[in-house]
């Protein structure tokens, strides 16, 4: 024992850690002092308990780890005497929280705590129960809390509501034993004991419809009467914040008279004449009168419906509105968006406030006000809505810009009165903010310009002017560049002139131009510079004039460092020097892309879903692109519905599919994320569309020899089906961003060669003493069940006894385990033991998230674990 | 219901931090950090709310310290606002004056921790470790267990719960 270090008061060490100039010092120190703590606690010290624990405190408030402490604190909890626990109470709550496993341990002491004689210390451990309460632990200790709830002392059954909540949260099935003692408490005397008694019973109401009925019938009327007496009850000092009286028993008890009045007439109509009188009688020249005011309008506006006290309350959030506090203003904001769907009518005659709201300096308000001008447009302003929205774009903050764009958008989408009107609102916002615009709404763009055939002209001249002053607005720039790809040669003619346009003269070089400088500005990413290229394929043909300028830049291209770039250069000039013939109908415009199967596309969560008959144009980048439905693939119910998957190959797979299939510009590169490939996909469709019969051949002559080699079979399968490929291209496409996701997890082997294994096996951990690695297999005709083999090599050459593994999984998982083959893990790696566990999924369609779960979690417990080994492992 | 209550100086140091929701340590630091970042340069004129991920963080700020209690969205901003004082109230009282709080959470100083002893009335003793600092720290974290439970209003009169303390010192 390091005699030095564990006489270290805890003030000498936090000067030492004070005195340190550098973090290496700051660390240096903080592990000398860990280590002599460790040893202290290893020597079972009993004096220096308490000035371990208040180092290991103020460490953990330096943000270092204090884990190897959480025995500390569970031995102190387990002392008898009232200053011990408190401080290993204190402790617990500060190193620990519910996740760890050190918790289930607590739980004993905890039952005893709760049934001491000695009523503080039944405080201390109702405290501890409330504030890290797990799952397990709840179920264990209902039965406690629930008996505490009549303790005699008023601040036991005070705790013990707050910890029911907790319980009730946690373990929802439980509500129903809290019911009657959680009402008794709505009678108590004591102030303390009747708040906590309210939010218990307003959880209570959130969890079981059985509580909400029951104190609806039995206890409205007398809440309603307390509420009358609080309301009416002389000054109390105690309770008085700012000379308003007891706001926080106001606020608790709207709160639950909200939640009995929701959706029931009759006890909506029992409480009228207190809402009434709280609305008319609060002052609200304080922030705490507000605070209950706005409460009482909220309840106001959720319960049934009584046209008054309505008008009452929109009348209160007008004042709030007009009020110069900002937080009265924001939650006037707040509220009102609850009342739009109460009484439009009201709101909207506010509506020229909300606007000036949109342009507060205050990122609060701002986002608050936005949210609600979204809720006000209808078919009838959103002109003068939307002129306004996007002058302001203008001069807005840049972090605010994302957020604005995207409401503008999506307000022009739905709300458009005509195409025209559409467009122009959109390239406005292109101009002013295309970085912020997504890319589903600037496809959405290409859909709409696509159909609005007599628009062509104009929408590619406007997109002409607007590149001029706005060519670092990327998706303005592709928008751009698609369009004079497709319509270049109506932006040189005037073809399809409206009267309100001015002609402008422009000859074929400004426009190749145009798509140059997008080629070659520095700031653009590879996508658009993608489009610049297929743009210049498609004008070499429609301006005969240009072409050998065309094939200058598509050849300066073929030595480009981005091989996507590179391949497309390579693909093109070979085109226009060897394909003369089919290139003009290679080139043709694209046909008017489908605005029904665009919408279901975005709209729809599977990629599954979508049919087929579209043929090129249903390999939108849906379900590929979002993430969100790309990891619902069943990785572990492979058998269930999803044919085996093709190997890691997957994704590459599918885009040399859909590249052969559709263009001659298949994304097969090496870097490529497998996320893009849609984006990529939709790039070519847009570009190319369906190249005519007689032309596949040679584009597929064109591909061959960069084809996968991994997959050539699959590919050549899918090419000689007849029927489109949609059946193995979305099984390949939903397994593919699965490995991809995999891949980023951690170091395990994630690539698996064969397709008869669910997943490979993985080092689950491993340090200099331990090595565990988990198998995983299936039970044939039961997909939810996964069996994993946990193996155990010890790499120390002491032997470990007494071997015990345990694990955790997430709720919807089950997990059983079997006996270990042995307790006894030979030393040096001679011989291994195995455990095996059994894994059952209730959720269908979330199985992947076992995999990394169980990789993520059981690295974080067996690194905690990895600590304790050697204390654990000689005791 | 809270989610957690933070103390924070100027430079975002936290000073107190007390979580009613699991996280991880990494994760607790990132929140620490992002809340920090969202509240030290607004405005006082601005609001006393801002959004963080899916909740809202109420903060209120005394000198050089940020009071920030993150809620649901649903939640009363102004109760909780409210809520704020009172603690501030309470730990005002306790400490008999506001210039040992200054001495613990350094309103106006980087510096903290190393201070001379202080001479607050009912702190209780805290283990039989000589430092006040330490246990004028753990005092505030007993102090605001017996406001806040579970993420929820435990008491809102100040009486009681110095009473209440009072008691507890007596135990140790």
């Amino acid at each position: 024992m390091n005699t030095f270090f564990s006489g270290t008061r805890l003030r000498d060490m936090i000067r030492a850690i004070r005195a340190c100039k550098t973090a290496a010092e700051e660390r240096a120190v903080v592990r000398k002092e860990c280590a002599a703590i460790r040893t202290s606690i290893n020597e079972n010290d009993q004096d220096y308990r308490h000035r371990n624990l208040a180092k290991l405190m103020f460490i953990h408030m330096l943000g270092y780890p204090t884990h190897f402490g959480q025995m500390e604190c569970l031995k102190l909890i387990a002392s008898a005497g009232f200053p011990e626990k408190r401080i290993g109470y204190l402790g617990l709550m500060l190193l620990l929280d519910e996740r760890q496993e050190v918790l289930m341990l607590v739980t004993n002491s905890l039952k005893q705590d709760l049934n001491h004689s000695n009523q503080y210390i039944v405080g201390l451990a109702l405290c501890a129960l409330g504030n890290i309460c797990s799952a397990e632990m709840a179920r264990d200790l209902a039965p406690e809390v629930e008996r505490l709830l009549q303790f005699r002392d008023p601040n036991i059954r005070k705790k013990a509501a707050l910890c029911s909540i907790r319980i009730i949260r946690k373990v929802p099935d439980l509500a129903e034993n809290f019911i009657n003692p959680a009402a008794a408490l709505l009678k108590e005397k004591h102030h303390g004991v009747l708040i906590t008694g309210i939010q218990l019973c307003t959880d209570l109401c959130k969890v079981s419809p059985e509580a909400l009925e029951f104190l609806r019938k039995k206890h409205t009327e007398g809440l309603v009467r307390t509420l009358k007496d609080v309301v009416n009850s002389p000054y109390a000092p105690e309770y008085d914040i700012a000379g308003i009286a007891d706001p926080f028993l106001h606020v608790r008890l709207l709160k639950l008279l909200r939640a009995l009045g929701q959706g029931d007439a009759d006890a909506s109509d029992a409480m009228n004449d207190i809402l009434a009188q709280v609305a008319t009688k609060t002052e609200s020249n304080k922030n705490a009168g507000n605070a209950i005011l706005y409460e009482c309008v909220e309840t106001i506006m959720s319960i049934e419906d009584n046209g008054g006290l309505r008008v009452l309350a929109i009348n209160i959030l007008g004042r709030f509105l007009s009020n110069r506090d900002n937080n009265i203003r924001y939650v006037a904001l707040n509220m009102l968006m609850k009342a739009i769907t109460v009484d439009a009518q009201a709101v909207q005659r506010h509506r020229a406030t909300i606007l000036e709201c949109v342009k507060d300096s205050d990122a609060s308000i701002r986002k608050r006000a936005l949210e609600l001008v979204y809720l006000l447009v209808n078919e009838t302003n959103v002109k003068p809505l939307t002129k306004e929205l996007i002058d302001y774009l203008e001069v807005s903050d840049e972090e605010f810009k994302g957020d604005l764009t995207a409401k503008i958008c999506s307000i022009v989408e739905k709300f458009s009165p005509e195409k025209i009107w559409y467009i122009d609102q959109m390239l406005k916002v292109l101009a002013e903010a295309g970085n912020f615009v997504k890319d589903e709404v600037w496809h959405a763009l290409i859909v709409v310009i696509s159909n609005a055939s007599d628009l062509h002209g104009y929408t590619v001249r406007a997109l002409y002017k607007a590149f001029q002053t706005s060519s670092e607005q990327e998706s303005l720039v592709r928008v751009a560049v698609w369009c004079i790809g497709e319509y270049g040669d109506m932006l040189m003619n005037n073809v399809g002139m409206l009267a309100i346009e001015d002609p402008v003269t422009v000859t074929e070089s400004d426009i190749v131009d145009v798509v140059e400088i997008a080629l070659k500005h520095h700031a653009l990413d590879l996508t658009t510079k993608a489009m610049a290229l297929i743009a210049l394929l498609k004008l070499s043909s429609r301006f005969p004039s240009c072409s050998e300028r065309i094939k200058d830049i598509i050849v300066h291209h073929k030595g480009s460092l981005v091989l996507e770039l590179q391949q497309r250069s390579l693909e093109f000039n070979s085109i226009i020097e060897k394909h003369q013939n089919i290139r003009s109908t290679l080139v043709e415009r694209m046909p008017i892309l489908d605005e029904a199967t665009f919408t279901t596309r975005r709209a729809g969560s599977l990629p599954a879903a979508v049919s087929t008959s579209g043929g090129a144009s249903l390999n939108l980048p849906n379900g590929v692109v979002k993430p969100s439905t790309a990891p619902l693939v069943d990785l572990l119910d492979l058998s269930d519905d999803v044919p085996a998957a093709p190997g890691s190959s997957g994704g590459d797979f599918l885009q040399d599919l859909l590249g052969v299939d559709l263009s001659p510009a298949p994304t097969q590169s090496g870097t490529n994320q497998v996320q893009k490939a849609g984006t990529d996909v939709l790039l070519d469709l847009l570009s190319i569309g369906v190249p005519p019969v007689q032309s596949s051949s040679s584009t597929t002559d064109i591909l061959s020899p960069i084809q996968n080699e991994k997959s050539p079979i699959a590919t050549l399968d899918a090419l000689s089906s007849s029927s489109p490929p949609s059946a193995q291209a979305t099984s390949s496409a939903r397994a593919a961003p699965m490995m991809d996701l995999l891949d980023g997890f951690g170091p395990g082997p994630s690539k698996p060669e064969n397709n008869g294994s669910v997943y490979p096996p993985f080092v689950a951990f491993e340090s200099s003493s331990l090595r565990i690695t988990f198998n995983f297999s299936k039970q044939p005709g039961n997909p939810q069940t996964t069996l994993v083999q946990a193996t155990f090599t010890n790499l120390t050459p002491n032997v470990f006894t007494d071997f015990i593994f345990q694990a955790a999984v997430p709720k919807f998982l089950q997990l059983h385990l079997d006996p270990a083959s042995s307790n006894i893990l030979p030393a040096s790696g001679n011989g291994s033991l195995t455990q095996n566990m059994r894994v059952t999924n209730n959720q269908h369609g979330k199985v992947y998230l076992l995999y990394s779960h169980l990789k993520l979690h059981s690295l974080q417990f067996l690194d905690f674990m990895a600590s304790y080994e050697h204390s654990s492992i000689t005791m | 219901m809270i989610r957690f209550i933070l103390l924070q100086n100027r430079q975002g140091k936290t000073r107190l931090a007390k979580y009613y929701v699991p996280l991880e340590d990494s994760e607790k630091h990132k929140v620490e950090y992002e809340v920090h970042r969202l509240v030290v340069n607004r405005d006082p004129k601005f609001t006393n709310f801002v959004e963080f991920r899916t909740h809202k963080v109420i903060y209120r700020r005394y000198a050089g310290l940020f009071f920030a209690l993150c809620v649901d969205i649903t939640d009363n901003e102004l109760a909780y606002l409210e809520c704020i004082h009172l603690f501030v109230e309470i730990l005002d009282h306790f400490f008999s004056n506001v210039c040992e709080l200054d001495l613990v959470f350094n309103f106006h100083k980087i510096n903290y921790f190393i201070t001379s002893p202080s001479k607050g009335i009912h702190r209780p003793h805290i283990g039989s470790d000589d430092s006040p600092h330490m246990r004028t720290l753990a005092c505030v974290y007993l102090i605001l267990d017996e406001f806040i439970l579970a993420g929820e209003l435990q008491e809102t009169s100040k009486r009681a719960i110095i009473e209440r303390m009072g008691e507890l010192e007596k135990l140790e």
